[in-house]
């Protein structure tokens, strides 16, 4: 092995400027074909961002007006939940619900309050489930739990930026915040990795309709299913559409009266694009490696005839046929792997770098990483990447060593 | 058995030139005893290259025998062939053909790469080998830095290194000035003198004269076998002022 890597290099050693721009073209298709994987993976990624603080298959349900009149109501009535719907889903789709919460939304109840500073947030009243569906990360303290239910608790978390508002750097666990000047005691700190600068503060959906004059009436609900398909979640989609319409008296016909955001299918959908991205950059890379290996059997080819003397004469003192063959295989498949080589390291280099930029400007604004993050090729991508190389050496060599070993000595050392 | 290293019967060979076949050899009788050191002379065309390349198995014949140390040698993939070539023969030729981006040493070394003999094992008997050519110093240099009388001696080296029964010298003097040619001959006689068959393809009388038998190639048969001695040169006499 160590002998015939000898030999490889004292004839490359030879025709140096000739191997290195054949091995460029072969460099340039990995270094293409790593760069547009890894960018293909890094929109993936931004994309799952996207879905990351949200059960994947999860039902967000609203209300708006109808649009059709029907069962002698006009249209234009707007639907109302409560908490009668609520109890109705559980009871009927116990199957198939993993996790439900009604949602009571706070708009402009005023501003809340610690101390000297105020300022005005995002307020709701969820269930203890719904860190469930809307998953966020506790900083700090606990989730709203069935106790405070219960209890009708007048307890509240507060995402991260709220606590920077209010606390400053106080702990503010057990301090009370005043929601329209009632007082609310904090019993927990979160982020939601989806929108880390949003203001949002969390309460009992029940204290929220006793505390606000909320009656029953709930604004949204939210859900996670037990679907593992997309077409499952349909299924309980339709169901509860079906279900909710019935109960408010919706013409079958009216579509706007009851809105669904079915989270699985639009992630398969978006997942399913990013496939048909992936499968374009593979194509493309082959296509460019392609184009290489031409290149390098090419050069290889003229490299053999301007060589036929030397192989001659390597015949003529006891190289086998196949031995010329390995000699020029051996020399096509280490230009291609090498320079192939160089080119992944300066593709995942290069890759790197940009991963390392974007997480610096995610800081600062931290969109940016559910449009583009952690653009990266993975262990596979590089090991297929490597396969492709060895095999295009292979290729790249087949015919200018098949042109070598049919050299005939006496024709090669003809003196003329 | 018999002694010979290099027996030919009745040996044919001709090249297909389109649809016309130029017969080049016409029935070839040779006996070659080990250890001698003959040459083959005849006029340019009167196919000796032809005949060395048969006994090279660089090339194939049409119809008789050849048996190279009592082996029979017949149409044969290329592999075997390397293999026999690798094993029996040492090439030498006029044009030297030396490897030029080889110094030296790798030159020499290089039949061994096709035995499969390690590298550093390669170089230390291609240096033993140097050394005995009186060209240890020149080891490291490329062919294109020597001089054609130091080129063939390196060729010779080579031939030489994977210990061949015969060596097969196309004509090994032809590029060389006359002291030149002389050196390289002595050398051929001390090869010979360890034991090895040398087969001199020549159309020169005094490297000939050299040779313990000339055997003389006409119209595709051997027109003449002479022992030494009783050898008359065709041209005239003044080579023999010069030994
Ligand atoms: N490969 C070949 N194809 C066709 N003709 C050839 C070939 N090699 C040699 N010849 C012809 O065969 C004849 C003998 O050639 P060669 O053996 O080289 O002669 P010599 O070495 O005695 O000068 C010449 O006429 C030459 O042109
Ligand atoms: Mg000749």
């Amino acid at each position: 092995m160590f002998n015939s890597l000898q030999e490889i290099f004292s004839t490359l050693k030879q025709n140096k400027l000739r191997a290195i721009m054949t091995g460029f073209s072969v460099a340039w298709g990995i270094f293409m074909l790593i760069l547009l994987l890894g960018s293909g993976n890094g929109l993936q990624h931004g994309m799952e961002n996207n879905f990351r603080g949200v059960a994947k298959n999860a039902l967000w349900i609203w209300s708006r007006q109808t649009q059709v009149a029907h069962d002698g109501l006009q249209a234009g009535r707007r639907i109302q939940f409560t908490n009668e719907d609520y109890d109705f889903l559980v009871n009927m789709f116990r199957d198939d619900i993993s996790n439900i919460s009604g949602r009571f939304r706070l708009w402009g109840q005023g501003t809340v309050t610690y101390k000297d500073n105020y300022g005005d947030y995002d307020l709701e009243g969820v269930r203890p489930e719904f860190k469930n569906i809307q998953i966020v990360d506790i900083i700090q303290g606990r989730y709203l739990n069935q106790m405070d239910m219960n209890e009708y608790r007048k307890v509240a978390i507060i995402s991260l930026p709220v606590k920077k508002a209010l606390f400053k750097d106080e702990d503010p666990i057990g301090k009370y915040i005043r929601i329209s000047n009632v007082p609310f005691m904090v019993v927990g700190v979160f982020e939601n990795p989806e929108r880390r600068d949003d203001e949002q503060i969390y309460i009992p959906v029940n204290t929220a309709q006793r505390v606000f004059n909320g009656s029953n009436r709930l604004n949204e609900l939210a859900i996670s299913t037990n679907a593992l398909t997309v077409a499952e979640n349909k299924r309980i989609e339709e169901a509860v559409r079906t279900t909710l319409m019935k109960r408010h008296k919706v013409a079958p016909d009216d579509k706007q009266a009851i809105g669904i955001w079915n989270t699985l299918e639009h992630f398969k959908q978006a997942q399913g694009v990013f496939r048909g991205i992936r499968l374009f950059v593979w194509v493309i890379g082959i296509m460019t490696i392609i184009a290489g290996i031409v290149g390098v059997s090419n050069i290889m080819i003229i490299l053999v005839k301007e060589r036929t003397k030397e192989i001659g004469i390597r015949k003529a003192i006891g190289a086998t046929p196949w031995s010329v063959i390995r000699l020029v295989l051996s020399e096509s498949i280490f230009i291609t792997a090498l320079s192939g080589f160089l080119g992944l390291v300066f593709g995942m280099g290069l890759l790197s770098a940009v991963s390392i930029i974007l997480k610096n400007i995610a800081q600062q604004s931290p969109q940016v990483e559910n449009i583009f993050y952690n653009p990266s090729a993975n262990l596979s991508v590089v090991v297929s990447a490597l396969v492709v190389l060895i095999i295009a050496g292979l290729i790249a060599g087949f015919v200018p060593a098949r042109k070598a070993a049919a050299i005939k000595p006496i024709e090669a050392l003809h003196d003329e | 058995m018999s002694n010979s290293i290099i027996k030919v019967e009745n040996l044919h060979k001709s090249y297909k030139m389109g649809n016309n076949a130029l017969h080049v050899l016409k029935g070839i009788d040779l006996d070659i005893k080990a250890g001698e050191m003959v040459s083959i002379m005849g006029s340019s065309g009167s196919g000796k290259s032809t005949l060395l390349n048969i006994l090279g198995i660089l090339d194939t014949y049409d119809r008789g025998n050849y048996y190279l140390d009592n082996i029979k040698i017949e149409k044969m993939n290329e592999t075997k062939a390397a293999r026999f070539r690798n094993k029996y023969i040492g090439f030498v030729f006029q044009s030297f053909n030396l490897i030029s981006f080889k110094n030296a040493m790798e030159n020499v070394a290089l039949p061994l790469y096709y035995k499969n003999i390690s590298r550093k094992k390669r170089n230390q008997m291609a240096m033993e080998m140097l050394d005995r050519m009186g060209l240890k110093e020149w080891a490291n240099h490329l062919p294109a830095e020597l001089s054609g009388g130091q080129k063939q001696r390196i060729a010779i080296a080579r031939a030489l290194i994977s210990n061949p029964k015969v060596i097969l010298a196309d004509e090994p003097t032809g590029a060389l000035d006359t002291q030149t040619s002389y050196e390289v001959m002595n050398i051929l006689q001390e090869v010979n003198k360890m034991g090895i068959t040398v087969i001199i393809v020549t159309h020169e009388n005094d490297i000939a004269h050299r040779t313990q038998r000339i055997i003389r190639l006409r119209d595709g048969i051997i027109g003449e076998n002479i022992t030494n001695g009783d050898f008359q040169p065709i041209t005239d006499n003044e080579i023999f002022t010069n030994n």
